[in-house]
């Protein structure tokens, strides 16, 4: 498959980035921030994207949605990495939607992803539990008690928890943490018994929530798919996850190098442009070289995601750690070359280095993707 | 036992039965840090009786002269002070830019009633600087400053805005460049000048930093009268007071980062992230990016410290400073991306108790001014190209 857009994902894009740039600049962002607004995104211009279509589009057409792929929600998410426009995108449409979709049976299914479509149904998925991502070590325990189980434990980095009217949690149903087996995932009412959502503000002014679960009682029709043997699912739905997020750090990555390379041609120092100085220059250059690179990476691992999402693994892993350390390669050096410039809140260039942060550390680090890769070709 | 044995064990007593045990704890935030000048307030009594027990034995300022309210101090001495404080942790009792920056310019070009009248004030911890260098269109190229100092009889009339001026709503008094010749090649037309803060014509705007705090300003000064005998050293000469005053600045940026105080970085990393049954930290490649990063800490502090006595034994490259402002501010922010790192999702909270407010991501955000203030890294290397090297066209 060539490594271009086709026609369709071009004009999905075009679309996309004159929504998003028009209504949800980096302004936006700053607007939430700063009032402190409640939900820390706009629920009209979710609505908005539900009408364009954006909220259904990994959901199958029977559901109401569109049925598109990875390289699409991709396309979306790379729009919103460039303006940094907070939305339930990543949570809902792309998560909660592959996991729906991907796990559940017809009665999960025709309950919640028409909702997702019509954009009515915000969702959230729950799965880091420590500092940092570890899907295998999930130790949230599920017990059985009666037809279903008891949920104790907590989740941290919950994109979306403190609005989501739908939790997909993922826990530890037997086995040990570090265990493959033994993974359920469970879809939980945030306002049942028992479950504690306490809205974390974020270095990104985005939204996350840390979550706790004291005997949550679920059915056994809250079982989202097969008891004890979830990691299957669970990985192609955080590989859909990874590739998405991957795809916002290189919309990122370029709109703080675009801005950067303007500043280079508008900033005079010793009476030149600084552009003018070989030292930026050469860094320009590399740092564009990078974002190609990574470009395609990313492009390989949606299409991967689409073609044989069982095999991708490696190609996510790939795309993920690439656009973590192009992405804080890049907000690093627009810092510096804005000089005192870019240490100022009233720029918005540090909005881009704090989002760059929070999207390395979301679904995996580099070092985290490294190791993967490194694991699966067997050293 | 030789005298400098002496010392230290003298030394270390006196600290030990003089240093509270709350000043012996790393710095976590500017509280942490006293500044002194006119409207201070001390944030502890700890705070208060570290700080005059040590202006008593002027060991704010160990290695000016006592006159001065400094310690006397032989640089062999003052090492040795700085050990023995490095090894029980303890804070510096007091940090200002009199010490850092202006200090060392004032006893090299001020005259003796310069010294006299503002070292004290220094040492003592009563009057509080700030630094008046950039502007919004001279930063990386500073002699291009258009700040104007106008004759008038034994005055100067100040007009014009600097930027990026930290602390400037907090000092007391400004060192300043402006342009007492605007005929003369930029480089020749500029002095070096003193002025108190509360003079008519001075106001200062926060600026508010990525970080969320706000410690710099837009300073502006609209018709500043400053007598003429503040100036330091010669009209239209003060780029060289400059240019000195920088080498100070950058010494000390480069040591920024707290290097031996407090627990290895390996071991931070492991308190959140775990280690493996042979206690190694549980994420192989971030443990390979954390020796290799103390690897490179060990040898600068080291380079740091021979930096310091190939000067006294006059051996040293003026320049140098700039080589060493460069690696040690660009190793303090590989630190703080390592404590992102290993503080992963605990560390991208923002205002929560838990997070302190956001101590860990604040203070790795405000890193990445490191390698801006005081002259950027590629400043930094440029002048390394040019003075040290001697490369052509640089
Ligand atoms: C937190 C903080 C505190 C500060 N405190 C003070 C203070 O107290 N007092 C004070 O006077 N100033 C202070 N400064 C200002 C600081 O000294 C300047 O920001 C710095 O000198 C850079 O100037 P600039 O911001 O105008 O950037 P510019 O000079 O515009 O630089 C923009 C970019 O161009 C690059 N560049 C410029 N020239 C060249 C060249 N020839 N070759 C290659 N690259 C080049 C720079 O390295 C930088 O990456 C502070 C700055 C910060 C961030």
């Amino acid at each position: 498959m060539p490594l271009v857009l086709t026609e369709e994902q071009s004009m999905l894009r075009d679309s996309a980035r004159g929504f998003i740039t028009d209504k949800a600049p980096v302004s936006h962002l700053r607007q939430l921030r700063d009032s402190g607004d409640a939900d820390g995104f706009s629920r009209e211009l979710w609505k908005a994207f539900a009408d364009m279509g954006f909220t259904g589009l990994l959901v199958p057409e029977q559901f109401g949605g569109s049925g598109l792929g990875c390289v699409e929600a991709g396309v979306v998410m790379e729009e919103i990495g460039r303006t940094l426009m907070p939305s339930p995108f990543l949570s809902t449409a792309v998560l909660a939607a592959s996991a729906l979709s991907r796990g559940g049976n017809e009665a999960q299914k025709s309950a919640h992803l028409p909702r997702i479509a019509d954009g009515s149904m915000l969702a959230a998925f729950a799965i880091d539990e420590g500092t940092k991502h570890r899907p295998l070590h999930t130790s949230l325990q599920a017990t059985r008690a009666g037809n279903g189980f008891k949920l104790n434990g907590a989740k941290a980095l919950v994109t979306d928890g403190h609005v989501a009217d739908l939790l997909v949690v993922v826990a530890r149903s037997a086995g040990s943490a570090g265990d493959r087996k033994g993974l359920t995932l469970f879809l939980v009412d945030p306002k049942a018994k028992g479950v504690a959502i306490e809205r974390t503000v974020m270095v990104d002014a985005h939204n996350a929530a840390r979550i706790a679960f004291d005997n949550v009682e679920v059915t056994a029709d809250g079982v989202l798919g097969e008891v004890d043997d979830g990691a299957g699912l669970l990985d192609n739905i955080l590989n859909i996850g990874r590739g998405a997020v991957a795809s916002e750090m290189v919309g990122l990555s370029e709109e703080v190098f675009g801005r950067t390379v303007s500043y280079l041609k508008e900033r005079k120092q010793f009476g030149k442009l600084i552009g003018e100085f070989q030292a930026l220059q050469h860094r320009a250059a590399q740092l564009y070289i990078d974002i190609e690179i990574t470009r395609a990476a990313v492009l390989k691992a949606l299409q991967a995601l689409d073609a044989d999402i069982d095999n991708a693994g490696t190609a996510v892993a790939v795309a993920k750690a690439r656009a973590g350390t192009t992405a804080t390669l890049a907000v690093q050096e627009g810092v510096q070359m804005h000089g005192g410039m870019g240490m100022t809140d009233q720029f918005d260039i540090g909005f881009f280095m704090k989002r760059a942060r929070v999207c390395q550390e979301l679904l995996g680090d580099s070092n985290f993707h490294a190791g993967q890769l490194a694991r699966a070709k067997g050293y | 036992m030789t005298d400098l044995d002496q010392f230290r064990s003298e030394t270390r007593a006196w600290l030990e039965a003089n240093c509270p045990p709350e000043m012996r704890k790393p710095v976590v935030n500017d509280d942490d840090v006293f500044w002194g000048g006119r409207n201070t307030r001390f944030a502890s009594e700890a705070q208060k009786v570290w700080f005059e027990r040590m202006r008593d034995k002027g060991w704010t300022v160990p290695d000016w002269p006592t006159q001065y309210g400094g310690g006397g101090l032989d640089p062999a001495q003052a090492k040795v002070l700085r050990e023995e404080m490095a090894a029980i942790s303890a804070r510096p009792p007091l940090s200002s830019f009199g010490i850092w920056m202006l200090g060392p310019a004032l006893l090299k070009y001020g005259t003796e009633a310069q010294k006299a009248e503002h070292l004290p004030k220094i040492t003592a911890g009563l009057i509080r600087w700030c630094q008046g260098y950039s502007e919004p269109n001279a930063g990386s190229d500073l002699a291009s400053l258009q700040t104007r100092a106008e004759s008038d009889g034994d005055d100067f009339i100040i007009t014009g805005q600097k930027i990026w001026t930290s602390y400037a709503n907090y000092a007391d008094w400004i060192f300043c460049l402006v342009r007492t010749d605007a005929a003369a090649k930029k480089h020749d037309g500029i002095s070096f000048i003193l002025f108190d803060m509360t003079s008519k014509g001075v106001s200062t705007k926060p600026i508010l930093l990525i970080s969320g705090k706000s410690p710099f300003c837009e300073t502006f000064f609209d018709g500043v009268r400053v007598p003429k005998s503040h100036v330091v050293g010669t009209v239209n000469r003060g780029w060289d007071v400059a240019k000195y005053l920088l080498q100070h600045e950058r010494a000390m940026i480069s040591g920024l980062g707290d290097r031996s105080a407090g627990r290895p970085l390996g071991q931070i990393a492991a308190d959140s992230i775990g280690a493996d049954d042979q206690g190694r930290l549980d994420d192989a490649m971030l443990r390979s990016q954390i020796a290799a990063f103390e690897v490179d800490e060990a040898a600068l502090a080291s380079a740091a410290e021979r930096a310091v006595d190939l000067a006294k034994a006059g051996q040293g490259h003026p320049a140098f400073s700039s080589a060493m402002k460069y690696y040690g501010t660009e190793l303090n922010k590989r630190r703080h991306e390592i404590l992102m790192s290993a503080g992963g999702i605990d560390a991208l909270e923002w205002e929560s108790d838990r997070s302190r407010g956001g101590l860990r991501p604040r203070a790795w955000l405000r890193t990445k001014a490191n390698s801006i203030e005081g002259g950027t890294s590629e400043v930094m290397l440029g002048i390394v190209a040019k003075r040290i090297l001697d490369l052509p066209g640089a």
